[in-house]
């Protein structure tokens, strides 16, 4: 299975995505911002990190950089594209997904273990998980998922919400939603569910002397729905 | 402007400093010059208060591949890899601006730090604020920590430990002092000496604007009422230009074009060109319209002495010019060829075609100032006479309670969980551990950092806190398993003018220098703030140790929690009962004098080469040391991170509870143990001769101290989690 990450000026988990990307099967290639074409890939993911060191918006100028309009229109003829925290926002910066990502409820950035719930497996990346409370590590300023309500109305209508924030038991509620998010939203869907924007980083939950493993699953599964 | 006296002290020199450079020079010098030499001969640049007494200190030793006088230090972690490491303070500008000041202070050892070629894989820091009743602390806090956050974790690289005090001697001056460790390969590190004559001299980075010029003049003042005025010395920084710099400079490295390379840092361009310059033997000659500009018109005067942030100043190979250029392009980054070096020995500074300055290099470096200033000794305190039934009318719970919460003991998650610690995959042990601890990318090895101080005891009696703050970073690596290498000091004090807190510097340098020649734990990179103080207040001595060691296979890295019911918990090293200049004492007698803790250094040594055996016999499932506050305060926090219980006894000594429990004498660890090791480890212990106590077991969910006090785990996560979070919302 191919794999590229895609390194914007400032982004800086495109290694660790590498690295994960690797470890579980894939053959990744680093592509730079400022090219013109993909290379034939299964997967495209956008990585972690301050693409243009976060000016104007977090996200918005690097969803403006050449290499996009390639991962647009890859993402439009059915590819997989995944967006991970600044990759995230790039996605809703690109239109790609819906939504905006606005500063954290308590303005301060967070970087910490979390419990996200996964219950929507009808779709490439969840398909096969075999349970639904994953810990997964965070670590964002700009994390703080918002739509517009009849956004959220369609976003709902259409199953495209793929992670929420929750606690242990997998329990939704406010209190376990570190940074204000809408529905203690942590990832989404585009409409066709190829295109994945979240704000949690697997690739730094991979083995077991870091902050956890439930990462590898989320690769190892990702890696067998593809083939 | 002709330049006389009063401008040369309206720049920071001494009426007999500029006199010397008068002599020097033949001449008087014009404004520029007098710039530049203002700026090469502060304190915080030249030393000359603090050299004498630094020569002193041990800076060598088998690991060692390059000690102080580079842009970091370097040692060696076996396989062909070193360890690139520095702390650097950032004190005045965070007072000013916490922000800025604090994120440039991050930003600029991590310059020091890769300049060297060596990829940053780890931050910490060590941050001292006043008395949390004071009305600037929670502004200062808040913004220097955001300031850290919002540099480090734009770089993507982790903060991974890290030390915050309160304290009113840091009312007026608040210390900011970042740390930064970077991997290189031994055989591709790169120094600041030039080498050969008309090499072309490069600009790459940010362009050069009007912000901080000054600022080491102004790093090397005191502090008074008009300090607001002083916000324009204060640099901003751009972190996303420095990971743009960081990435173009190591692909450049990853070929042969550099001769030398030099960040920079305080006093921008003027130090760097100078002190490439001088280490070659060499002289340089700058063209200032060719430096890239973010304003216009900007004076030669300026273009010297800003300090605008994310800048290097690197010595190519001739013909490497297009190579050098192509990267600096594909990043975004300015490139301009400003200079070259030459033979003349000479600064020589060419503006709109006209010499602007020319000055003989030696008089910057080598002629520069040193001063044997006068120092006063400090006599060791005499000790407090407590009678034992004082001792008796407290309830252990409650003073529990109030040394858990305490600002200098309580958790600094509120803090740590604004920086990215674990950003490049390789985090084994977070912050709030006794070390952080990063592997080495792809291979079996991993690195532990800590950064430490302890104020109070330098303030009691210097010699003997410069000996324990070096001892306290030993024991802190060895908690986790890591074999100490060596460290990097940041020496914060107050005037060198004033005979006590020269005197201040002086002793817990010697300390410092005794402690790490008897550990054989090297000094190999520091940096010395002076004049921290507002009018005439200088802050208690303030010397940061930042230790670094080695663990050679990462699946024998210890951690402090405590592990499983049953097992055994044994404290490492005697505990006499020393409560002078204790938490207890300070806070709960309200006791303020006598001396600190004596160090021996013997059983310093003796216990923690002992405890890392235990550790490599994969004899120890937890560890941590005995520092403020006590076995207590220790064992505590082992219980709140194991979410585990304890039962424990007072061994029968002649003292009481109290002095058991919260006594700080030093070279202790709390160790836990199964019980079926009991007898081999007792066997290593008695042979090494080092003195353990049989103190507790591992129980369920409650600590229970003596048989009779019982406090449950979620009642000592109270008492620790919650006091900076209350105070900070």
């Amino acid at each position: 299975m191919k794999s590229a990450v895609i390194t914007f000026p400032g982004s800086n988990c495109d290694r660790d995505m590498h690295v994960a990307l690797n470890k579980f099967g894939f053959k990744n290639k680093m592509v730079w911002h400022n090219d013109n074409e993909l290379p034939k890939s299964d997967l495209v993911v956008l990585p972690g990190g301050f693409s243009y060191g976060d000016y104007l918006r977090c996200g918005s100028m690097a969803s403006k950089s050449k290499i996009m309009q390639s991962v647009i229109n890859f993402a439009k003829s059915g590819g997989l594209v995944m967006g991970i925290c600044n990759g995230f926002q790039i996605l809703v910066e690109s239109g790609l997904v819906p939504g905006i990502l606005l500063r954290n409820k308590y303005l301060e950035f967070i970087c910490k273990n979390v419990f996200v719930k996964i219950d929507n497996k009808d779709n490439p990346y969840f398909k096969n998980l075999d349970k639904e409370v994953f810990e997964l590590h965070i670590a964002h300023n700009e994390g703080n998922y918002f739509c517009t309500n009849d956004q959220l109305k369609e976003i709902e209508d259409n199953n495209q919400v793929a992670i929420y924030y929750c606690n242990d038991n997998g329990k939704t509620e406010e209190k376990f939603n570190p940074n204000g998010s809408l529905k203690n939203i942590a990832g989404i869907f585009n409409k066709e569910k190829n295109v994945l924007g979240m704000m949690p980083h697997p690739e730094r939950m991979i083995d077991q002397s870091l902050s956890g493993e439930d990462g590898s699953l989320f690769f190892k599964n990702l890696i067998n729905n593809i083939k | 402007m002709e330049v006389n006296e009063q401008i040369a002290v309206d720049h920071g020199l001494k009426k007999e400093e500029y006199k010397k450079i008068c002599n020097l020079l033949k001449r008087v010098p014009n404004l520029t010059e007098l710039g530049i030499f203002s700026a090469m001969w502060n304190e915080h640049c030249s030393y000359k208060s603090s050299r004498l007494h630094l020569k002193k200190l041990p800076t060598s030793g088998k690991k060692v591949i390059q000690g102080p006088g580079e842009n970091a230090g370097v040692i060696d972690i076996e396989d062909g890899d070193a360890i690139v490491f520095k702390i650097e303070s950032h004190n005045h500008p965070s007072f000013i601006e916490p922000y800025q000041g604090a994120a440039t202070g991050v930003g600029g050892i991590m310059r020091d730090v890769f300049t060297m070629g060596a990829r940053p894989i780890a931050n910490l820091n060590s941050i001292h604020f006043g008395s949390s009743q004071h009305k600037k602390t929670k502004n200062l806090l808040r913004g220097v920590v955001h300031g850290i956050g919002g540099y480090g974790n734009c770089m993507g690289v982790p903060t991974i430990a890290g030390q915050t005090s309160f304290d009113s001697s840091y009312n007026g001056n608040i210390l900011v002092n970042a740390m930064t460790l970077g991997l290189v390969k031994k055989n591709k590190i790169f120094y600041s000496k030039a080498a050969g004559l008309n090499k072309p001299v490069i600009y790459v980075g940010s362009k050069t604007g009007r912000d901080g010029i000054h600022g080491a003049s102004m790093a090397s003042a005191s502090f008074d009422e008009k300090i607001e005025e002083k916000k324009p010395t204060v640099q901003v920084g751009d972190p996303f230009t420095e990971k743009l710099l960081l990435e173009a400079c190591l692909e450049l490295m990853a070929g042969d074009s550099i001769i030398a390379i030099q960040d920079m840092g305080a006093a921008g361009l003027t130090s760097s060109s100078i002190e490439m310059a001088s280490k070659g033997n060499l002289g340089i000659e700058l063209n200032l319209n060719k430096v890239p500009c973010r304003e216009s018109k900007m004076t030669p005067y300026e273009i010297m002495l800003s300090e605008s942030q994310e800048r290097m100043l690197i010595v190519l190979e001739n013909g490497k010019e297009d190579i050098a250029k192509k990267i600096f392009d594909k990043w975004d980054l300015d490139f301009a060829v400003i200079g070259k070096t030459t033979n003349s020995k000479n600064i020589e500074l060419f503006y709109d075609e006209k010499q602007v300055a020319s000055i003989p290099i030696n008089t910057l470096v080598e002629n520069s100032p040193m001063y044997d200033r006068k120092w006063k000794k400090t006599k060791l305190p005499k000790k407090n006479l407590i009678k034992k039934e004082e001792f008796k009318k407290f309830k252990i719970k409650e003073v529990l309670n109030k040394i858990l919460s305490n600002p200098n003991v309580c958790s600094k998650e509120w803090i740590w969980q604004q920086y990215d610690h674990t950003v490049m995959g390789d985090t084994i042990q977070k912050p709030g551990g006794d070390s952080g601890v990063v592997r080495v990318h792809g291979t079996n090895k991993a690195v532990a950092a800590t950064v430490d101080s302890s104020a109070i005891y330098c303030w009691a009696h210097p010699l003997t806190g410069g000996k324990q703050v070096v001892c306290e970073s030993w024991r802190n690596l060895i908690s986790v398993g890591a074999t100490p290498i060596a460290i990097t000091n940041c020496l914060n004090f107050g005037s060198p003018e004033k005979e006590e807190n020269m005197g201040e510097f002086v002793e817990c340098v010697q300390g410092i220098g005794e402690a790490c020649e008897y550990l054989k734990f090297p000094v190999v990179s520091g940096n010395v703030s002076f004049y921290n103080q507002t009018k005439e207040i200088g802050i208690k001595p303030t010397p940061s140790i930042g230790g670094v060691g080695l663990i050679k296979d990462y699946k024998q890295m210890i951690t402090m929690d405590f592990k499983e019911i049953n097992n055994l918990v044994l404290i490492i090293g005697k505990t006499e009962g020393h409560i002078d200049q204790s938490l207890f004492a300070r806070n709960i007698l309200n006791e303020k004098n006598g001396p600190p803790p004596e160090i021996n250094l013997f059983n310093e040594k003796n216990n923690g080469e002992t405890v890392l055996q235990l550790i490599k016999g994969n004899l120890v499932r937890s560890a941590h040391d005995v520092s403020i506050g006590g076995i207590i305060t220790a064992v505590s926090k082992m219980c709140i991170k194991g979410n585990i219980g304890i039962e424990f006894y007072k061994p029968k000594y002649f003292m009481s509870e109290i002095e058991y429990l919260f006594s700080e004498d030093q070279g202790r660890y709390v160790i836990e143990i199964e019980p079926k090791n009991l007898k081999k480890v007792e066997s290593i212990l008695n042979k090494n001769s080092v003195h353990f106590d049989k103190f507790g077991k591992i129980t369920d969910k409650n600590m229970i101290i003596n048989g009779k006090t019982k406090v449950t785990i979620d009642e000592l996560k109270a008492y620790n989690t919650y006091w900076l979070s209350n105070y900070m919302n």
